[in-house]
């Protein structure tokens, strides 16, 4: 794994002002939260949680099922949040989470009630703001029993910020028959460093459902969230959509543990290497029965760069059942010839080739979102760099 | 509409087509008979411009001009469409995308073209992906509607499609052909058919399309070698009672 120098980034003094109207932010500004799937135009939204560098700026919910606050402001509230803070995270893991313990900076704290079905997404953004700004993050979400709720999660740099570095903490709760769907968006920089360490545990019947997008360059990034399903009938599913551009490390994957009977598991990567390196991990363990995981990463190398896959399947009882498909390819000859001949020539048949491969409509995301993705694409493209 | 002239194809070192010469005329359908292995779906990749098809010796010349060498996309913009008898599923690329792609002049209604081929559920789906082989031919008429190609080129229509399925495919084969489909809806019939004079090269095996088709004029592709011209019906009549002997004889 590569390091990242922590002390060429900034961790103390960023403090920035609140915001009390997530509208009055710039109009570039609003660009790179929209980029990231977060909006501000909060009629669309439950709840809004936006931090920039070491503070949170705005926090608002809409929706009295939802509690959505400053986790400096949780930990205060609760009582230190005994039964969730750095339960599932090891703060010694490494000087990551270390980072983070030592010197909060903040974090959105988001509890759906139990019962609730929440239909409008709740949003946050944690936002890089002053050219290399270190930030420390510690993110608890919980949704109680019964509940359901999509959390789009953006993390973005502003307008102009090519540096900084976000360490990251978050820990999931999915209670009995709850269903959370997490969908997280980057949008980074060259220079930008990421370390996310998350881990989320859920109940029984619960539903864990996560949507990964990363089109932006990053300068290194690397996360392995890891989701056990405690609880009979447990189900989790994650879909990625990653770009490794020009001189990007990234290396990432998700795991999945299975620990009761009946639970599910599917984990699909469809990653590009176009000029950057990917190790694209993935593993799912099955300790009881009956259980099913699939894990699938499909690679394209389009140009330069490194794909690496390293899917890895660890059932310890007769009855499991795991599968994965793996494959590190180029654009498959076959499938430009069919659509040349029907006239595409060979840029447009590539071109309608990779967008398919990056396709997601599959992550049934919010319309807005859907067509900011589908314009990331489209940049990207035209961009030349893919 | 297509003339090709003393054609020889290599792939890699071996030839499979050896002097090749065939005319199809505008409106015309022409059917292509032969055993396996006699070069006749290397004949249609050529005509296509597939790569690993070498042209060594002779022209293709279509709509009057030389296509020999011409990139694929190319020929298909001059109007050839081609049927695929396995095609490749494209991840995230929608039939319905795919059948918009198709026609570049923009004049088409996915939804009533694929009503006509029972599509309507498939094009919201990946393209080719899971789909059963009579859903495959059906979704290759699809998009050669759309296409319009003014010669369409047809592997096998009636392989890994059951008698119920051969029964669409080969109404909608005919409809391609005669120019009876639904992509100018207000046009009469009259005037689609003015429009539409497109031309056919199909292989068959079975001869079962024969019943679908007005199917012109047929040969015998053998070992790289066209012979035996005659009525598709005749020729198809007299491989069943004879099979391919006859074309040794005739050839030698």
């Amino acid at each position: 794994m590569s390091k990242v120098d922590l002390s060429r980034f900034k961790f103390d003094g960023l403090k920035q002002n609140p915001l009390a109207d997530l509208r009055d932010l710039s109009d570039e500004d609003k660009d790179q939260l929209l980029m990231a799937g977060v909006t501000s135009d909060l009629s669309t939204r439950s709840a809004s949680y936006l931090q920039m560098d070491q503070n949170a700026v705005h926090c608002k919910s809409n929706n009295p099922d939802v509690e959505i606050m400053d986790i400096k402001d949780a930990l205060v509230k609760y009582d230190g949040l005994k039964e969730y803070f750095w339960t599932l995270v090891d703060k010694d893991k490494d000087e990551y989470t270390r980072s983070a313990y030592d010197n909060l900076h903040g974090g959105y704290f988001i509890r759906v009630k139990a019962g609730a079905k929440v239909e409008e997404p709740i949003q946050s953004c944690l936002m890089l703001k002053t050219e290399n700004v270190g930030q420390n993050v510690h993110n608890i979400i919980i949704i109680e029993e019964g509940a359901e709720a999509h959390i789009i999660t953006g993390c973005s740099v502003a307008h102009g910020t090519t540096a900084g570095a976000h360490l990251g903490i978050s820990e999931f709760f999915v209670k009995k028959n709850a269903s959370l769907t997490f969908t997280m968006v980057h949008n980074w920089s060259e220079h930008v460093a990421v370390r996310p360490r998350s881990a989320g545990v859920v109940e029984e019947g619960g539903t864990f459902l996560n949507n990964y997008v990363l089109l932006k360059p990053v300068m290194d990034l690397q996360m392995y969230p890891a989701i056990t399903l405690n609880g009979a009938n447990a189900l989790a599913r994650f879909n990625s959509v990653v770009v490794a551009s020009k001189g990007a490390l990234l290396d990432m994957g998700n795991r999945v543990v299975m620990n009761a009977p009946n639970t599910r598991c599917e984990i699909i990567a469809r990653t590009i290497a176009s000029g950057g390196t990917i190790i694209n991990r993935g593993h799912i363990g099955a300790h009881a029965v009956p259980s099913k995981g699939h894990l699938e990463c499909q690679s394209l190398i389009v140009g330069d760069g490194r794909s690496w896959a390293i899917p890895e399947l660890d059932g310890t009882v007769e009855g499991v059942e795991l599968s994965h498909e793996a494959s590190v390819g180029k654009i498959a000859q076959e499938e430009i010839e069919y659509l040349m001949a029907r006239g595409l020539d060979e840029e447009e048949a590539t071109a309608t080739i990779v967008r398919g491969f990056l396709n997601t409509d599959i992550m049934g995301l919010p319309e807005r979102l859907q067509k900011e993705i589908d314009k990331q694409i489209d940049e990207l493209q035209a961009s030349g760099s893919m | 509409m297509l003339t090709i002239e003393d054609l020889h194809v290599n792939i890699g070192d071996k030839e499979v087509l050896r002097g090749i010469n065939l005319q199809i005329n505008e409106g015309e359908t022409f059917i292509l008979f032969g055993p396996n292995g006699s070069g006749k779906t290397s004949l249609l990749m050529t005509l296509m411009g597939f790569s690993g098809y070498d042209v060594t010796k002779g022209t293709i010349i279509f709509k009057g001009q030389d296509i020999t060498r011409m990139p694929m996309y190319e020929r298909a913009r001059l109007g050839i469409g081609m049927s695929f008898q396995r095609p490749p599923t494209i991840h995230g690329l929608r039939t319905r995308h795919l059948v918009r792609m198709c026609s570049r002049n923009g004049e088409v209604n996915p939804d009533a073209l694929a009503q006509s081929v029972n599509m309507t559920e498939f094009l919201d789906r990946d393209i080719n992906a899971g789909f059963s082989g009579g859903e495959i031919k059906r979704s290759e008429l699809l998009q050669l509607m759309a296409q319009q190609p003014d010669l369409v080129l047809f592997d096998e229509p009636e392989s890994g499609v059951d008698m119920e399925n051969m029964q669409l495919v080969g109404k909608v084969a005919r409809d391609v052909l005669d120019g009876n489909y639904k992509t100018f809806p207000d046009l009469s019939l009259k005037e689609r058919k003015q429009r539409i004079k497109t031309a056919g090269l199909i292989i068959t095996h079975t001869g079962y399309i024969l019943d679908y088709v007005n199917a012109d004029r047929g040969q015998v592709l053998f070992k790289g070698h066209l012979c035996c011209e005659g009525r598709p019906r005749d020729i198809m009549e007299h491989i069943r009672e004879h099979g391919y002997q006859e074309c040794v004889r005739c050839m030698n």
